[in-house]
């Protein structure tokens, strides 16, 4: 009795350092700032220092167990890879639509933009999911570097 | 009726007509679903038009459906036939046994599952049934998940529904059942954050990259599915979505995929069973 009290001691210690080491994003994302510009959820600050590449963003975007973004949208630029799905809108010109700030909210989290109903998955999020499969678990579909280059080619769709 | 190697050979030869085949992502090859349906039993359905996966698949795969001789699900039927009057287990028995001849006894059965069952106190599935009278009646070990008996038993008995209206009742001691299994089927799982609506009920008839979303129906399971070259029971296509989504999938044959299969059967009420369906 008295080691299990020891080990729920021990568990519940880790559990606050995590939550602590967890601030201000959860699951050790790096932490970024939403803020509203122009009446919508916005993400002004890349994730990361390095800025983003628009060609590796490409294949990341192609890339089917990375961004998979062909899986549901179209962009005939890359009309070269088979496939392109239909659930999604057509990217092209998504940069006249929206700017790099509201685009990297939509890829972090898109629900922040659109609607709660959106299919569309959140890329930089690993709260409020259910059932993920342990391997995924705690982990964001794309890194913050990744995300970054998607939103520097997602740039270049005028 | 061709034998077995000759529809090996036939089924082969149509798999390889389908590989070559252009993929469809120009408007002639579009699968042209609509106006293949049926109006919704219930005013509580989703869809204005209940379709089957069939018509949402290329017109080479409705063809080797179409066809008994082509369609490889068949090989699975002959199994099913030579199991039910094998006599198996303690008891000494086979199906037939109790059951006599299935084109009698279990016309339309199936069609009917998953069913209220008042010994268990819960409902049971196809797969389920055919095991309670295994261990039961037969006195025979029950057939594990995706066994290749148990999933040839159970498309010989849903092929003996064949062309009948699905016909599940969700009613009586079935509702909370149903409730939990549509809970499921709107609850999105996984790293992908998606429900089996997000995909089936918003989307079909869209690509999703090089596969055109279907309704998400049940009436052709067990199919055989041409990238497994098998025989796919319902539960394990359930699993494959989940897996999809990066998700942990529930069991085969838990409460929770029973449910779920009596809330899709719901979707599809009055569909004919095509069990074994063909698809990609």
């Amino acid at each position: 009795m008295r080691r299990q009290i020891h080990a729920f001691a021990i568990a519940g210690a880790c559990a606050l350092a995590t939550a602590a080491g967890a601030e201000p994003a959860p699951g050790g994302l790096a932490p970024f700032k939403i803020v509203a510009l122009d009446g919508t959820d916005a993400i002004p600050d890349p994730l990361t220092d390095k800025p983003g590449d628009a060609a590796a963003g490409a294949k990341v975007v192609v890339n089917r167990r990375q961004g998979n973004c062909l899986g549901c949208h179209q962009i005939s630029s890359l009309k070269s890879e088979s496939f392109h799905g239909e659930v999604g809108p057509s990217l092209d010109g998504v940069a006249s639509r929206w700017d790099a700030a509201h685009l990297r909210m939509i890829v972090v989290n898109p629900k922040h933009v659109f609607s709660e109903a959106t299919v569309m998955p959140a890329f930089y999020r690993v709260d409020g999911l259910s059932r993920v499969r342990a391997e995924f678990q705690g982990k964001p579909i794309l890194t913050a570097q990744q995300v970054e280059d998607v939103v520097a080619y997602l740039t270049t769709l005028k | 009726m061709p034998s077995v190697p000759l529809r090996v050979a036939l089924a082969a030869a149509a798999i390889l007509v389908c590989a070559a085949a252009p993929h469809a992502q120009d408007a002639s090859e579009r699968p042209a679903w609509q106006g293949h349906g049926i109006k919704p039993q219930s005013p509580d359905s989703p869809f204005e038009e209940v379709v089957s996966g069939l018509y949402f698949r290329s017109k080479e795969t409705q063809a080797m459906q179409a066809d008994d001789f082509n369609n490889p699900g068949f090989l699975a039927v002959e199994q099913g036939q030579e199991l039910w009057s094998k006599a198996d287990g303690a008891a000494g028995k086979s199906c037939a046994s109790c059951h006599n001849e299935a084109a009698t006894s279990m016309k339309g059965v199936a069609a009917a599952y998953p069913k209220w069952n008042e010994r268990l106190g819960k409902p049971v599935n196809l797969e389920q049934r055919i095991n309670l009278c295994r261990s039961g009646a037969l006195k025979a070990e029950p057939w594990a998940f995706g066994t290749p008996e148990l999933t040839a038993m159970t498309t010989y008995l849903r092929n003996q529904s064949s062309g009948m209206p699905g016909a599940v009742t969700v009613d009586g001691p079935m509702t909370p059942w149903f409730e939990r299994g549509k809970a499921l089927y709107y609850q999105r799982n996984g790293q992908l954050d998606l429900a089996c609506a997000s995909c089936h009920q918003s989307n079909h008839g869209k690509y999703l990259r090089a596969d055109f979303l279907s309704q998400g129906q049940s009436n052709g399971f067990p199919v055989y599915r041409l990238r497994d070259q098998r025989l796919v029971p319902l539960h394990e296509r359930m699993e494959g979505c989940m897996q999809d989504v990066r998700a942990t999938p529930y069991a085969p044959l838990s409460d929770e995929f029973v449910a779920l299969e009596t809330y899709v059967a719901w979707r599809g009420l009055g569909l004919p069973v095509e069990t074994p369906a063909v698809r990609n």
